[in-house]
């Protein structure tokens, strides 16, 4: 039966849950599930993704792979797919999955479907859904040839513990240096414990009613409360005010997230930033302005000033933590 | 240097969509620039400026309405125009479709670099900057924040966002760049810009012209419109604390999320 085959990205030596993710769902769907993982000491990882459903597991690691460039992932990804010769080959949405996505689909020539929320199956065909015009609708959409490219987005699907048979094959990859034209000088990634927002399974989020800077460190606290899996968000207005770096803007010109709780203080909710954060499982919003649009889309609303109302929640959560 | 720069026309973010069939009803929408397009003519022209020499070329796939979007890139100072005018190969194209469109009309063009926007904000598809790279055989370097050509155009050394922080990569050229936020200010088209644009030359093609016969890869089967999302719950209380409490209760006991 022909298969799938995954793209596992690795990222400060672990695999990515969105990884997990888009294996387990793939195993659900059915037919043999190969995993593809690339980087420089990937192959201690490899086992790993045997335990959600990978049946089989190609492991591209030598030094060439140790930071990511678009060309040269693209090509091991490629030998690979040659060999496993899949009818689905899946990606999660992640920042470097959106960057390898459509140039892995370009170099096999076939079309890309991106950034799905969710994909079923239809016979040999997946039929992936996905947010257009800005959260405002979903496109059903199939491939017609395969592979089927498809990314996902993270947080998509849950992570289900499903043993595959986890057969580990080195792959070795001769890369033509000629298409390589990208060199990296520097690679900086700041020193956080915190989930990316794109991943996180917690959003602590601040708009324009944060008021500055120093008040983000009230949402960070509570943000640290729910554990390792949240994180801070903020909107636009936010960001462009100075108070936070735009890493951290959620929204159209900033990233899309699908946490399992969204807790928006002071955002007001315009159209941009819920396209953002739209596919949210659980919304609360808390805004001085009864009014505010944010109130139409949030599952509990909270109309009263934050600045009384974050650290009573803190408080309050502290207390049933123990 | 000389630039090209890939724009497509939109409909606005806060237009209200209504959906039919496998698209939407296009009657009463506001079209506009992509936003991140912007930021990529912005760039071209900044480039432009900055080695006082080159063209920059503004290429568009649409339909009629498209040449307005052409005319604000050329308003806020490209130099030419290329309206990929097929409104019937621009129904069912996909972001391959569109791209090979695109690397036609780019292959025969002298230039050094190719601006496109990371993404357009209809589809949200991202994919045509990496697919058209492939298709000119040249590299691509998305999500772009800087970028600073060498002075004999030979590389550029850009910064791209990642995960957590950037990267600083040296990029032979030509290359294909996708424009993120960050990189820079997209500057508004003066009146005397608009007035000038009126008269700069815009090509008008077909895809069969530029000789793209490929069809879409991928197919929209259906639109719909997210299922209206329940009324949400006021969390009451007399004061800040007593809600805090009732919000705690209802994501431990509700939500069951602490």
């Amino acid at each position: 039966m022909p298969g799938t085959l995954i793209y596992a990205e690795v990222q400060k030596g672990e695999i990515k849950k969105g990884a997990f993710e888009v294996t387990s769902k793939a195993k659900e769907l059915g037919g043999e599930v190969s995993v593809c993982i690339i980087g420089a000491g990937a192959e201690a990882l490899a086992p790993e993704l045997a335990k959600y459903g990978a049946d089989k597991i190609y492991v591209v690691d030598a030094p060439e792979f140790e930071n990511y460039v678009t060309e040269t992932y693209v090509q091991a990804l490629a030998q690979v797919a040659g060999t496993v010769n899949p009818s689905v080959l899946l990606t999660s949405a992640t920042a470097q999955g959106k960057d390898l996505t459509p140039a892995i689909a370009a170099r096999l020539k076939v079309g890309a479907i991106s950034d799905c929320v969710d994909i079923t199956k239809s016979g040999d065909k997946i039929v992936a859904k996905r947010p257009v015009y800005a959260g405002k609708a979903y496109a059903m959409v199939e491939a017609n040839e395969e592979p089927q490219v498809i990314s996902v987005r993270p947080n998509s699907f849950p992570v289900t513990e499903v043993a595959g048979a986890g057969a580990v094959e080195k792959v070795a990859v001769s890369l033509d240096a000629s298409k390589i034209k990208v060199v990296v000088k520097s690679v900086e990634i700041a020193a956080s414990e915190e989930p990316d927002q794109t991943e996180a399974e917690i959003i602590v989020s601040g708009g324009r009613g944060m008021k500055g800077p120093e008040n983000f460190k009230m949402l960070e606290d509570l943000a640290k409360l729910f554990g390792p899996g949240a994180t801070t968000g903020a909107s636009r207005a936010a960001v462009d005010a100075g108070w936070r770096d735009h890493s951290y803007q959620v929204g159209q010109t900033g990233k899309t997230v699908s946490p399992n709780l969204y807790i928006a203080a002071g955002i007001s909710g315009a159209i941009q930033h819920m396209a953002g954060m739209g596919t949210s499982k659980v919304i609360v919003a808390i805004n001085k302005d009864s009014e505010a649009p944010i109130f139409t889309k949030a599952d509990y609303g909270v109309v009263d000033d934050l600045f009384n109302f974050i650290p009573s929640l803190t408080s309050e959560i502290q207390k049933i933590k123990g | 240097m000389n630039t090209v720069v890939c724009v497509k026309q939109v409909p606005d973010t806060e237009t209200l969509i209504k959906v039919q069939g496998a698209g939407i009803v296009p009657d009463g929408i506001k079209w506009v620039m992509s936003p991140y397009d912007e930021f990529a003519v912005e760039e071209a022209l900044q480039q432009k400026e900055k080695m006082k020499a080159g063209k920059v070329t503004v290429v568009s796939l649409g339909t009629d309405k498209a040449i307005e979007t052409i005319r604000t890139g050329l308003a806020m100072g490209a130099d030419t125009g290329i309206h990929i005018n097929d409104a019937e190969f621009y129904a069912n194209a996909d972001p391959f479709a569109t791209a090979a469109t695109l690397a036609a009309a780019i292959k025969d063009l002298e230039y050094d670099a190719v601006f496109v926007g990371k993404q357009a904000i209809d589809d949200d598809a991202g994919q045509v900057p990496a697919m058209v790279a492939e298709l000119l055989g040249i590299p691509v370097v998305t999500q772009v924040i800087k970028f600073e050509v060498a002075a004999d155009k030979s590389s550029a050394t850009v910064t791209r966002e990642i995960e957590g922080g950037h990267a600083v990569l040296e990029v032979s050229l030509p290359a294909v760049f996708s424009a993120q936020k960050g990189l820079n200010e997209p500057r508004y088209a003066s009146l005397p810009g608009i007035m000038k644009a009126k008269k700069k030359p815009v090509d008008v093609k077909k895809a069969a012209d530029l000789g793209v016969s490929d069809g879409p890869k991928t197919v929209v089967k259906e639109m719909s419109l997210p299922p209206a999302r329940q009324a949400g719950k006021v969390i009451e209380g007399d004061d800040a604390a007593a809600k805090a409490a009732a919000l705690a209760k209802a994501l431990k006991d509700e939500v069951k999320i602490i």
